[in-house]
């Protein structure tokens, strides 16, 4: 696997016209860094560190998505401080679940596609544009997925031609849905929807938006054993990215740290969480 | 002396024909030029499309630019943007680089003008900017695959010697971006004829630059009004506006490395 071009020259695929896909030229030219042409033999698991759970919202002028720290292998805590949320572009973000490595070797993919696309065309993919491309990057995947090695992200944007955040669910078949208001992925999912549909208010703003999504994933490590906490002892706080009109950022731990915080000190002596009276 | 044989030719002079032939395929265009500033390297061409470019990003640090035959500078622009990422994936961003990369062009530039019915009618510049202007790299590269290693200021195309000539004695290390756009535009529109200075503006010009204080995507394109405040004798600005250095261009990077990609960058005064 060698990308050094033969005799010094560039090989005929490289000068070749046509595809604006990094993928397909390296499915044709490379096929071996394609992480789904590699096959298990058949019958085999094996037992990989999975990332868990991450969550994601709109908020007024764009999206969040939050994810824990934590990547588990069986019982075991594979690592304590991974990070789950990637940009993969100047408007875009994803979050992954499922057999780490794979799905990191996946959105490397998927950054490289999208940069490459910028680069040969000179213009930005279309936020759908973008979805389908992950989309068909996942089913491409679906071998593996069978052999208990499956990636499941969440993809979110800033769409320009409708000025707003959108958000966008895979199936482990490459089956692309678009998600309204909140999503969760992961082994702690189920318990982050529930939290977010209780939390979730249409118009909220992105501070808003930061405390519901860092509430859900405590929800979702109070009663999910692979989720992570917030780490208070090591100061590990969620990855949090933000994706408004201006691009995608990240939120700095120092603005993370007070919402843990802040939900620690209301969940004294109140663990679920209830909110009392008119407060909401 | 049967009509089947060929005639003989000595291979001095079949290269003599394709150097000739290349060279007044290139000479037929409109320049363009490469030059550094303090801030890193320019790239300014005339070109009236706004979609047909001349000047393109290769990869993090590096950029291209082009004259001759179009289709085939762009096919070795896009065979570099896939050299590029495709050593990127399979190593690190770090590994990329313009004298790899101007190797692989100047390997098939060569065999191309030796082995095929003919030569690409082309010549192109690598640029990679560095840390600092010492080490930023400028590789000039013509049709027949010879390769050299520039400093400072590059023109190519149609009137280039003239133009290189009349600006490398205005050309110096250390220029503001302002200073080293309008340098570069006088050289475009002299006429070497004698005739009086074309005008040119925004709207004839491609401008890009390898701005060295931002840290990931170093590639930027320079047109409308920013373009014409930076052309302006009398408009203060005299560089890109500089870059808040969380953006999500350096965000997006190795997934493994995305938040600790804090390069050391120079000092943007």
């Amino acid at each position: 696997m060698t990308p050094v071009p033969d005799g010094g020259r560039l090989p005929a695929a490289y000068l070749r016209t046509g595809s604006s896909s990094f993928t397909d030229f390296v499915a044709e030219h490379e096929p071996s860094l394609i992480p789904s042409r590699r096959g298990l033999p058949p019958g085999a698991t094996i037992d990989a560190p999975h990332g868990t759970t991450i969550v994601t919202l709109t908020f007024d002028g764009g999206v969040l998505m939050a994810g824990d720290r934590r990547a588990t292998m069986g019982n075991i805590i594979a690592n304590r401080d991974m990070e789950k949320v990637f940009a993969t572009d100047e408007f875009s973000v994803v979050g992954i679940a499922g057999t780490a490595g794979l799905a990191i070797e996946l959105v490397r993919l998927f950054q490289v596609e999208l940069e490459h696309y910028e680069k040969i065309e000179g213009t930005l993919m279309s936020l759908e544009g973008k979805a389908n491309r992950l989309a068909s990057m996942i089913r491409g995947n679906l071998g593996m997925a069978m052999q208990g090695l499956s990636v499941v992200p969440v993809f979110a944007g800033y769409d320009h031609q409708s000025s707003l955040g959108r958000i966008f669910s895979y199936d482990v078949t490459g089956g692309c849905y678009e998600e309204h208001d909140h999503h969760s992925v992961g082994s702690g999912s189920l318990f982050a929807r529930g939290a977010m549909k209780k939390l979730y208010r249409p118009g909220m703003g992105p501070d808003e938006a930061l405390r519901v999504a860092v509430e859900a994933l405590w929800d979702a490590a109070d009663d999910d054993s692979a989720t992570g906490g917030p780490d208070v002892g090591r100061r590990i706080w969620p990855t949090v990215a933000l994706v408004t009109a201006e691009g995608a950022r990240f939120v700095a731990d120092d603005a993370v740290a007070p919402v843990v915080d802040a939900i620690i000190e209301h969940r004294r002596g109140n663990a679920g969480g209830r909110r009392d009276g008119s407060a909401s | 002396m049967t009509a089947g044989m060929p005639f003989y030719v000595s291979p001095e002079q079949l290269m003599k024909d394709r150097a000739d032939f290349a060279r007044k395929g290139i000479a037929r265009g409109r320049s363009v030029l490469v030059l550094g500033y303090d801030h890193g390297i320019a790239f300014v061409a005339e070109n009236p499309s706004r979609s047909l470019h001349k000047i393109g990003e290769i990869y993090d640090r590096i950029a291209f630019a082009a004259v001759g035959k179009y289709n085939e500078f762009e096919n070795l622009r896009v065979a570099g943007v896939r050299y590029a990422d495709l050593r990127g994936y399979s190593y690190d961003r770090s590994d990329v680089t313009a004298r790899g990369l101007a190797n692989a062009y100047a390997q098939t530039l060569g065999t191309v003008f030796t082995q095929e019915s003919k030569p690409y009618e082309v010549e192109i510049v690598v640029a990679e900017v560095g840390r600092d202007a010492e080490s930023d790299q400028i590789y000039r590269l013509t049709y027949d695959g010879s390769v050299a290693d520039e400093h400072g200021l590059v023109a190519m195309g149609g009137a280039s010697d003239q133009i290189e000539e009349r600006l490398t004695e205005q050309w110096q290390p250390g220029l503001t971006l302002a200073e080293a756009l309008r340098l570069a535009v006088d050289g475009l529109a002299h006429d070497p004829a004698g005739g009086p200075d074309r005008e040119l503006g925004p709207d004839q010009l491609e401008v890009a630059v390898l701005d060295r204080t931002r840290t990931r995507r170093t590639f930027r394109r320079i047109n409308g009004d920013l373009l014409g405040q930076l052309l302006s004798d009398d408009d203060p600005t005299d560089d890109v506006p500089p870059v808040d250095h969380d953006t999500p261009r350096q965000a997006a990077s190795n997934p493994q490395t995305q938040r600790h990609g804090d390069e050391p960058t120079p000092d943007a005064d």
